[in-house]
């Protein structure tokens, strides 16, 4: 019999500048506190995935972060997708815990690239997705790379400047609601669309900051979790990788989400049309927008309008990004990603306090790392 | 100041890097499934035959997407901002990564004509792009032409 794999403890620590705080003891303090929140120890932990790291970059993170914490797992390996990772590590403790391999793995992120590297440290070393050869010599950045999309999107089906402002907007307001958020302070269209220009049509408030943070999350047999538990199930889990680099890219409008999604809607049995809240990466909010399109969510070329009607905030058709989402929670790299899914499964265990989204019994999380390259999406739900 | 990054080949890409040096723009043609492929690779992405050859491109483009760039990667570039980072679909069915030289930023455009110049660094040149109709900018106050 398959074994349901269930995630059974969430952490995210704040983001922004944590002083004092490093790679791994921002593992570390993730990974306890997800432990304690599904009230076990290390000693019931027999696997281990970790992510990659900037300030403390090693071939095997997960070794290094076991070795930190005083783990001897099972099962140990290290994650590397970009901003897919998150979900990626999840889907990949789905399979383990599925085909009896694990019983309890502790998925663990965290990095302190604001306080850890000098200015711009992060910006330099996110250049360096691109190819050595045929991208990097021409001064690509990775929002440069997504103003491409940005730019070709406007193009072909006219999403304006202050759509894209509505998405920095809405999530601000939610973030808002977090006490953990880098940035809380309201902003209005205006500001974001009058912004510093960063990669037209992106300006400094369409794009995610650099962070410190971390966050974990335990995934658990559900017959090892007590009754009545606040698990939350992974009822489908799918990825889709079209290519790595932007010139490389089949369509500059249409991405892998589209597949990955499906893949995930169709294990967990369930339509986009049925999802109470969605947590989709927004690097950039272009980002969002085609992810949403791409996915389902709204046909093409109407995430703008949804955006600048209020649908992606509390109380809208979709609320997105209910914690303030990478734009304005914070984005200290893979962690990113986490606090996608550990706020997908606050939301579903009704705990989300003033953000929380009534009645979510359902939640979507994509993650897309590269230039729009590598998609995982998930569904969890009850 | 440190130099702007050159690229270094290896065995897939070193005739496409000699060729520039030449001032020619080359792409790999796969005589199997016909289809053009850039960048360079041991064999062809659509169909998996190793049957490439070399072709000499006439240089001639259109720009598929753009962005004016103002924050540069690293100070190797922190003197160009703002400067055009473009994808550039190749007449002959490819598409490369360009940045569009002596191009007042707000004149580029989707659709755009582009023509392949070379850029000399640290003596390997590289390709880049260029309206193919020369473009006076605004904020020009004589015309080069005039020049002579």
């Amino acid at each position: 019999m398959v074994q349901r794999a269930v995630i059974s403890g969430i952490y995210a620590t704040p983001a922004g500048k944590l002083p004092g705080s490093t790679c791994m003891s921002l593992h570390a303090q993730a990974a306890l506190g997800a432990l304690v929140d599904a009230g076990l120890s290390l000693d019931d932990v027999d696997g281990v995935l970790c992510a990659y790291s900037f300030t403390e970059p090693h071939q095997m993170l997960s070794s290094i972060f076991a070795e930190y914490i005083g783990l001897q797992p099972n099962y140990s390996a290290s994650i590397s997708a970009g901003g897919a990772t998150a979900c990626l590590m999840v889907m990949t403790a789905k399979a383990l815990v599925e085909n009896g391999t694990c019983r309890h793995i502790l998925l663990a992120t965290g990095d302190n690239r604001l306080t850890g590297m000098p200015p711009g440290g992060a910006v330099a070393a996110l250049a360096h997705f691109g190819h050595r050869q045929f991208e990097v010599p021409y001064g690509m950045t990775v929002p440069a790379c997504y103003a491409l999309v940005a730019q070709r999107y406007m193009h072909e089906y006219g999403l304006t400047r202050d759509q894209l402002s509505a998405v920095s907007v809405t999530q601000r307001r939610q973030a808002g609601l977090h006490p953990g958020a880098q940035f809380k302070n309201p902003i209005t269209v205006e500001e974001v669309s009058t912004s510093r220009l960063i990669a037209s049509p992106l300006r400094l408030l369409d794009c995610a900051p650099v962070s410190d943070g971390g966050a974990a999350v335990l995934v658990s047999a559900a017959e090892e979790v007590a009754q009545g538990s606040r698990a939350v199930p992974i009822l489908g889990a799918g990825q889709k990788h079209t290519h790595e680099h932007i010139m490389a890219a089949p369509s500059l409008t249409r991405f892998g989400c589209r597949q990955s999604s499906a893949t995930a809607f169709e294990q967990a049995g369930v339509t986009p049309q049925e999802i109470d809240v969605a947590e989709i990466y927004d690097s950039f909010t272009i980002t969002l927008l085609v992810e949403l399109e791409s996915i389902g969510f709204f046909p093409k070329g109407q995430a703008g309008q949804a955006a600048a009607s209020g649908e992606l905030g509390l109380g809208g058709r979709l609320p997105c990004n209910t914690h303030g989402g990478l734009l304005s929670y914070g984005h200290p790299g893979p962690a990113g990603g986490m606090y996608h899914i550990v706020e997908a499964v606050t939301q579903l265990r009704g705990e989300a306090a003033g953000r929380q989204v009534k009645d979510a019994r359902l939640a979507f999380v994509h993650g897309d790392g590269g230039i729009l390259s590598a998609h995982c999406s998930l569904v969890l739900g009850k | 100041m440190r130099p702007k990054p050159v690229p270094i080949a290896n065995a897939d890409t070193r005739p496409f890097w000699e060729a520039c040096n030449r001032n020619e723009l080359i792409y790999q043609h796969c005589l199997s499934c016909g289809k053009a492929q850039f960048y360079p690779r041991a064999l062809c992405a659509v169909c998996g035959a190793g049957t490439l050859e070399w072709r000499i491109s006439k240089g001639l483009g259109t720009v598929h997407t753009f962005t004016i760039n103002y924050r540069p990667p690293d100070d190797t570039f922190a003197s160009d901002v703002p400067y055009i980072i473009s994808l550039v679909d190749m007449d002959e069915g490819f598409r490369m990564m360009l940045n569009i030289q002596e191009c007042p930023p707000e004149a580029v455009r989707i659709g755009m004509r582009i023509r392949v110049i070379f850029e000399s660094r640290e003596g390997q040149k590289i390709p880049q792009g260029t309206p193919s109709t020369k473009i006076y900018s605004s904020k020009t106050k004589s015309f080069p032409s005039q020049k002579g």
